[in-house]
């Protein structure tokens, strides 16, 4: 990787780069923009990507580091930019012309830092009210609760954004903007909404049956994750990892175990990788096949739902067994896992390779094939490869797409690089893509799980770690393939053992930024259609 | 065959002896009133247990199996919560058409009842327009669903009622050709006279392959009709929450949800009546020993038997097929079941110009 | 009077102080035999037919899928009618964590159910916050924002704790009077005038 460092180097000679894998550049306040667009645009760079922004208070500056990945090289590189101003108004110039997927994540480091992006067409809060007092990310945050009150009262709704602009003076002036006409019909749908697949409202404008434009509203299940892992010691901290993606609970258990391992230099053994990752493509064919019956449900063939829920059942017994919960397992820890494997598990996984076939051909004959389904998924919802990668689409959803973004091959962890497994890329782009990409991504995850079932190495599962887990000062930075998409994990220590911060960064987020994208010009019914086949997880998206 | 006229008959000779004529007719009208009423809340409240279970079978539950034997009193159940349910009142509406709409919905399906040939000498009402009647009467279910969805003042039940509007009068095309297909095979609208019609041979064998297309056709439309899925986008939950009658409570919303089984008990019965021969039993032309042990099954046996049997094909429409979108509802309605189901009556006419049919 | 379910002995309920108290209270204050009657067959109907209402917000919701999945299969008992309309649907299940932000819409919800309405408080983070009770932005306990019947512990709970909870609710309706008193309805009276909705005038 020196090479990239020396490559950034040359091309930004002013920037300081330091770090090892991952090179972090610290860029001015004022170049940043035109940093921006050359590291998108160069021909030797293109890191075209963005994966997430992370907001930092370090209690003398506040700042944001952009994590950002290159689709041709797949290399990743961090940009930390430093707030201009004070804390009572920072600013850094928006990036929101360059990734499009920038415009949420400003609204996010907004919402928790306070940070003002220039030039970013909405800068309104992302997830609490509109009335919220303070900025909750920063270390200097008064938590008393007779600020922000819990009230029964309905929170205000404005039909109008801000946009931030730096004047020749130097000076910011905010001008408002409007999001909705005053004669357009705006249908609510959400947050309590049997479409959204839980606590997401999108504020649609319609003409007749057509969608004209949808704002998405987040924070209806924002729990401020984050902000408590700063409170809490590190292997505290993971449990939260089971509650974000509920499906992906074991893939982010394992993530942000392996960030701490990695941070801490543990080694752990292969019995405990195996392990995990057969844990994980367990999980992944357990939410893949809830996916396919929750949206069949959505689209009115509710009887798919029970057939694929007996997988699901199958799998969760499997789990339990094993870790002793149905959802929430919180089986991964720092250096292994809990417990030992069940000593049925081989049989068990066994038995379900067994059934999953018949299953999937099943699936395959109720639905696929229906011409109904056809008619309503295919060329619905289209959205381009350079779309996916703009929006930051990743998961089964950027994959159909045509956008090669497993991680687990892009960025390969644990023991992925041994394994023979296949990326599902297709090209349609489509609602149908998105759902086949799913049931071919069952198959791979079954012949995964073919590979270990049997070579299951003996030895310890979880080595020793102190009591007292502490990390070195520094910062990490991780991303791995969740269900859904990359989960990227940022975390700066100051040496004691608690994060200063942890940055989580789900795949969910961006998925539901672009439905707005997608669903210009479709029919109402096509919302159900493309929010369905994104798959999102709310508590995902809100943390 | 038994004919049950005889009780009919018997009630009215006694009555007639008690009273004088014009109160004998009102007595009568009062009776056939309760006994309609009764045999629709008794119909409604088995049809949703019929479809509760039968929904559990295809999805591999039991269904309801815990309030009285094999869950028989379930809706029984229900109804009694439903009865005694708020009414919740609503400020910012049409008062007087929100509580006028749920009547008219009930009130076109028990219309319907009255030409069901539910038996031999069974039906309520006789006349040379029978099925007419019945088309007419069914059509006011729609004015009862778009006057739900704008009175309640909510952008939901508006889309969901204009969507059923649209829905309802495109598919109503379809269910009157493919009856008008076999009226003129029966060449009477009288519904006695059609089931008469039928009494060698049922009009599906009769008809050769027109009937066929006719009751392909009438059965999707008659999905369409009553609202179920593929075609429930009027109250289709993942969009609309519960569609035109999301701001219903109580027995108000209960009226909806009774109806809606209770249309699709009108929809098998009348397909019965057009394509099965209504109450007459299954006979074939020259085998009268078989035609004669038929005949012991009593009509109202039969009647019922081919409703629930149909109904059941309906059913199985709505737990297995994703439910279509707005503007592929409508196209495959004016571009496909439209014209097949003309060039079908043109063919059926030919048919019987020509005596080609059995 | 033992308030119990059918196929399920009244020995295999867990001590439920409040029961008892509710049966006490009943059968102490007597009742005419025509009304007592009358009441019977209202909370047979009522006990037997508890629609609940789509609403989750995080991972108990998941486990609520899986309560009408065909495992668990919660039609048996009549619960499968899930109502997406407010109006339409006798509890709620509030599944996953209430947040500031949806307290208002929750409490709305709530008012928007038809009378008698019940809810269920189901797994930790709507018993009192659960995980997240520290959190800036997490509601300590939907007790302060709804009058609750019945807590079902859990994180989440398992699908039996589920069945057990909503059939803990269906044993609470037995025991409640339609005409005359009901001994429920004064508690939520007395709940709601303490806890006003703010900014909405009647």
């Amino acid at each position: 990787m020196a090479n990239l460092t020396e490559k950034l180097s040359k091309i930004f000679p002013e920037a300081t780069i330091e770090g090892d894998s991952i090179p972090l550049m610290t860029v001015a306040n004022d170049r940043w923009h035109e940093v921006a667009l050359r590291l998108r645009n160069d021909a030797e760079l293109h890191f075209d990507y963005l994966i997430t922004i992370v907001g930092m208070d370090w209690t003398e500056s506040l700042g944001s580091i952009y994590y950002l990945m290159s689709t041709v090289s797949n290399e990743i590189v961090g940009v930390k930019v430093l707030a201009a101003g004070d804390r009572e108004q920072p600013t850094i110039p928006s990036v929101a012309d360059i990734w499009k997927v920038a415009e949420t994540y400003e609204r996010e480091v907004y919402d928790f830092y306070g940070i003002i992006f220039l030039n970013n067409p909405d800068m309104r809060r992302l997830f609490l009210s509109i009335d919220w007092k303070g900025f909750p990310f920063r270390k200097d945050y008064d938590e008393d609760p007779a600020l922000n009150p819990i009230t029964t009262e309905s929170e205000r709704q404005s039909d109008f954004t801000d946009v931030y602009t730096l004047e020749a003076e130097g000076k910011v002036v905010k001008t408002p903007r409007r999001i909705f006409e005053k004669d357009e019909f705006v249908v609510n749908i959400g947050p309590q909404h049997p479409a959204t697949h839980g606590v997401l409202r999108f504020r649609t404008s319609v003409d007749g049956e057509t969608i004209k434009k949808i704002d998405v509203y987040c924070g209806y299940i924002h729990r401020g994750i984050e902000k408590l892992c700063e409170t809490l010691m590190y292997p505290q901290t993971l449990h939260f990892m089971d509650r974000m993606d509920y499906f992906s609970a074991q893939n982010y258990h394992h993530a942000l175990c392996m960030l701490y391992e990695k941070a801490a230099g543990i080694e752990i053994s292969r019995r405990a990788q195996v392990i995990r990752v057969m844990m994980d493509e367990l999980s992944r064919i357990a939410s893949h096949c809830l996916f396919i019956g929750t949206y069949c449900m959505d689209l009115g063939a509710t009887t798919m739902l029970f057939y694929t829920l007996r997988v699901r059942e199958q799998i969760l017994d499997i789990f339990e067994k094993t870790c002793g919960a149905r959802m929430t397992f919180n089986y991964s820890c720092i250096g292994g896992v809990m417990q030992d494997l069940a000593p049925d598990f081989a049989d068990d996984v066994k038995a379900l390779l067994k059934t999953l076939p018949a299953n999937l051909k099943e699936y395959d004959e109720i639905f696929t094939g229906n011409v109904i389904t056809k008619n309503r998924l295919e060329k619905v919802g289209y959205i381009s490869r350079e779309d996916a990668i703009s929006y930051g689409v990743t998961g089964p959803s950027g994959r159909a797409s045509g956008w090669a973004c497993d991680m687990r091959k892009l960025q390969p962890y644990s023991i992925y690089p041994e394994l023979d497994f296949e990326e599902v890329v297709m090209t349609e782009g489509d609602s149908m893509a998105r759902f086949k990409c799913r049931m071919k991504e069952i198959e791979q995850s079954a012949r995964i799980l073919e590979q270990l079932v049997d070579n299951i190495p003996d030895g310890e599962y979880c080595v020793k770690v102190p009591k007292m887990f502490k990390l070195p000062a520094g910062h990490w930075f991780q991303v791995t393939e969740g269900c859904r998409g990359a989960f990227g994990i940022y975390l700066e220590s100051d040496g004691s053992t608690k994060p200063y911060r942890l940055k989580l960064a789900p795949p969910c987020l961006p998925l539901a930024c672009a439905v707005d994208h997608m669903t210009r010009g479709q029919k109402i019914a096509d919302l159900i259609t493309i929010g369905g086949s994104l798959d999102y997880i709310v508590p995902d998206i809100d943390r | 065959m038994q004919d049950f006229s005889f009780i009919t008959t018997w009630i009215d000779n006694a009555l007639r002896s008690l009273m004088p004529g014009w109160l004998t007719v009102t007595v009568e009208c009062l009776l056939i009133g309760v006994g309609v009423l009764l045999a629709y809340s008794l119909l409604a409240l088995f049809y949703i247990y019929y479809e509760r279970k039968l929904c559990a079978a295809f999805q591999c539950r039991l269904g309801p199996n815990r309030v009285g034997p094999f869950g028989l009193l379930q809706s029984f159940a229900d109804m009694f919560k439903m009865l005694i349910k708020e009414i919740i009142h609503l400020n910012h509406i049409d008062q007087f058409l929100f509580g006028l709409a749920p009547y008219l919905v009930i009130a076109a399906s028990v219309m319907a009842f009255a030409v069901l040939p539910w038996g031999n000498g069974l039906q309520i009402i006789d006349f040379n327009i029978g099925i007419f009647f019945l088309l007419a009467v069914s059509s006011i279910g729609v004015l009862g669903i778009l006057l739900a969805g704008w009175s309640s003042n909510n952008k939901y039940t508006l889309i969901g009622s204009l969507r059923s509007g649209a829905q309802m009068v495109s598919y109503e095309l379809s269910i009157g050709l493919s009856v008008i297909t076999m009226v003129c095979l029966a060449g009477t609208m009288s519904v006695e006279g059609i089931v008469a019609e039928q009494e060698n041979l049922w009009f599906i064998f009769k008809g050769h392959l027109p009937a066929l297309v006719a009751f392909v056709i009438y059965m999707i439309a008659g999905t369409a009709e009553t609202n179920r899925g593929p075609f429930d986008l009027p109250e289709a939950e993942s969009e609309l929450t519960a569609g035109y009658h999301t701001e219903y409570s109580g027995i108000h919303f209960g009226f909806f949800y009774l109806a809606e089984y209770l249309n699709l008990f009108v929809v098998s019965g009348v397909a019965a009546l057009l394509f099965f021969g209504g109450w007459m039993p299954f006979h074939i032309p020259g085998w009268d020993a078989f035609n004669n042990i038929m005949n012991y099954i009593p009509s109202l046996v039969w009647f019922l038997g081919k409703a629930f049997v149909l109904s059941f094909i309906i059913i199985w429409f709505k737990w297995t097929f994703p439910r279509l979108r707005i503007d592929q509802l409508l196209t495959l309605e004016w571009k496909y079941l439209l014209p097949i189901n003309l060039v079908n009556l043109v063919i059926m006419v030919l048919i019987i110009t020509f005596n080609w049919h059995f | 009077m033992e308030v119990t379910t059918k196929s399920m002995p009244y020995e295999a309920w867990k001590d439920n102080e409040y029961i008892e108290n509710l049966v006490k209270e009943l059968q102490e204050s007597g009742t005419n035999v025509v009304v007592g009657s009358l009441d019977k067959l209202i909370n047979w109907g009522r006990s037997n037919s508890i629609w609940p209402l789509t609403f989750a917000t995080s991972c108990c919701g998941i486990e609520f899928v899986s309560l009408g999945a065909a495992r668990f299969d919660m039609a048996r008992f009549g619960w499968e009618v899930a109502r997406s309309s407010p109006r339409q649907a006798d509890f709620m299940m509030v599944a996953g964590t209430i947040v500031n932000r949806m307290v208002p819409v929750f409490r709305r919800l709530y008012d928007q159910l038809a009378e008698p309405k019940y809810v269920i408080a189901c797994g930790s983070c709507a018993i009192s916050g659960g995980p997240f009770r520290k959190s800036y932005h997490v509601a300590k306990g939907i007790e302060d924002i709804v009058p609750v019947d019945v807590f079902v512990p859990g994180c989440p709970p398992r699908p039996e704790a589920m069945i057990y909870g909503i059939m803990q609710l269906s044993r609470k309706i037995k025991v409640e009077k339609f005409f005359g008193g009901v001994n429920r309805k004064e508690k939520q009276k007395e709940f709601l005038a303490a806890h006003p909705v703010e900014g909405v005038e009647d």
